[in-house]
């Protein structure tokens, strides 16, 4: 973002100024620069979730929005992204030790006969760092997977992705076998890719589609939150 | 009659129907088909068939597709007795053949130049043993920057290129001619994607066949 990122001592910088800073080295894809900062925060006493939350998820809501708006495309967001994977790798395992909120487990995986990975892997990322435990199944998975890791476990939320128009109505088979099994309302169905929209979403009996990672946070946010208000009701 | 416009024409900006409408079927087509369909009516004497393509980065944005075929359908219906579209499903999800279907024009079976090419019965049985294949035809080859490279940003990024290709196993080029040249250049491509190059003759494919029936 600037020409004068070479000048830029980012231990001499006040903690509101690194913010700051950490906001365009992640806009701008600068990994190394992400983890240097991150570690700094965490030398000054900041709680791990603070970090993420304050610092990195922020900062990639930031490029969220101007993906969404056209002002950046895949390639930038990959970068954007690849840096916040370095500065979650140092946060993850404190995160575990010093404990921080937990909004919801999820099993998330691309569709069987579909390879593409991307749009999953950031929803994954930004579900993670929104305080979602995520599960993620990989690529290329049947019904089974899906299923059977949603029996083993106790989750909230699946989410299914695909990049192909060929591959997208697998996910109708997913759905409609839970159906069948009497599981379908045990869980809330998240939908996303490209080829996707909100028709498709609600013709195959999803819950809702989410456009992009961000919107995907926030939907998950919404539905955990009218659960949890349901149960305490 | 040889054509004379460049494939980076193709890709930006397509290939004008003639101003002289000599045919009484217009071809509506993507221009990354361009040369193989001015082939076909090389081989076959189809003088009964002007050709007219839209750009062929449309692909990259297949939500664009039905609307510019609407757009040429409605302009040239009164111009030819038949306008037949050649593109395959290419990722609009349905909306092509829905367009097609609203619009009253017929237009290629299949879900991608790289299945009718392969042959569409064939495509279907091979292509879900080969879902970590990449597929490139002669026209990607040539266009491999304009359609993979810079629109990826591997250009200006080469570390995102396991990202993007990471699951893929191999490169499937699916040659409709034979030219060392493009064999080369696929090799070239297969190599910037790290991945091992499989070739194939297809030659035109069910494309043939789809352009012979109407």
């Amino acid at each position: 973002m600037s020409e004068e990122q070479d000048d830029i001592i980012l231990s001499e910088l006040s903690d509101d100024e690194l913010v700051l800073q950490m906001y365009d080295d992640l806009y701008d894809g600068m990994r190394e620069e992400i983890e240097e900062s991150v570690h700094i925060l965490l030398n000054r006493g900041w709680v791990p979730y603070d970090v993420l939350t304050k610092a990195l998820v922020e900062g990639m809501r930031i490029v969220g929005i101007d993906f969404r708006d056209g002002i950046l495309f895949v390639p930038e967001v990959l970068l954007a992204a690849n840096s916040m994977k370095g500065g979650m790798a140092i946060l993850k395992p404190l995160l575990a030790e010093t404990g921080a909120p937990r909004l919801g487990n999820m099993v998330i995986g691309t569709v069987k006969g579909d390879i593409h990975d991307i749009g999953k892997n950031l929803v994954t990322m930004m579900m993670e760092g929104a305080g979602f435990e995520v599960k993620d199944l990989g690529i290329n998975n049947p019904v089974e997977n899906y299923l059977d890791e949603l029996e083993a476990g106790e989750y909230d939320i699946l989410g299914m992705s695909a990049l192909l128009t060929t591959t997208m109505p697998y996910m109708k088979v997913v759905i409609d076998t839970m159906v069948e099994k009497g599981m379908r309302d045990d869980y809330v169905v998240l939908v996303g890719g490209a080829p996707l929209n909100e028709e498709f979403g609600k013709a195959i009996g999803a819950d809702a589609y989410c456009r992009d990672a961000a919107v995907a946070v926030e939907t998950a946010k919404e539905y955990m939150a009218k659960k949890h208000n349901q149960m305490s009701a | 009659m040889a054509l004379t416009v460049d494939d980076t024409t193709l890709t930006e900006k397509g290939l004008d129907a003639p101003e002289l409408k000599l045919g009484r079927v217009l071809l509506l087509a993507c221009g990354a088909l361009a040369h193989e369909i001015l082939a076909l009516k090389r081989l076959n004497n189809w003088g009964h068939m002007d050709l007219q393509c839209l750009p062929a980065k449309y692909h990259l944005y297949p939500d664009k597709i039905p609307a510019a075929v609407e757009q040429a359908v409605h302009k040239h219906r009164d111009d030819y007795e038949t306008i037949f579209v050649v593109y395959a499903d290419c990722g609009t999800g349905g909306l092509l053949q829905a367009k097609c279907a609203e619009l009253g024009v017929e237009m290629v079976a299949g879900p991608h130049c790289y299945s009718f090419f392969e042959g569409n019965d064939v495509f279907a049985k091979t292509s879900e043993d080969e879902i970590t294949a990449f597929y490139l035809t002669d026209f990607l080859v040539k266009q491999f920057d304009a359609f993979i490279m810079k629109p990826m940003g591997l250009d200006r990024h080469p570390e995102l290129r396991d990202m993007y290709f990471g699951n893929y196993t191999k490169v499937v080029y699916q040659a409709q001619v034979n030219d060392p040249t493009l064999d080369a250049k696929a090799q070239a491509c297969a190599d910037k994607l790290g991945l091992p190059l499989e070739r194939r003759f297809t030659g035109y494919g069910d494309l043939e066949t789809a352009l012979a029936d109407i």
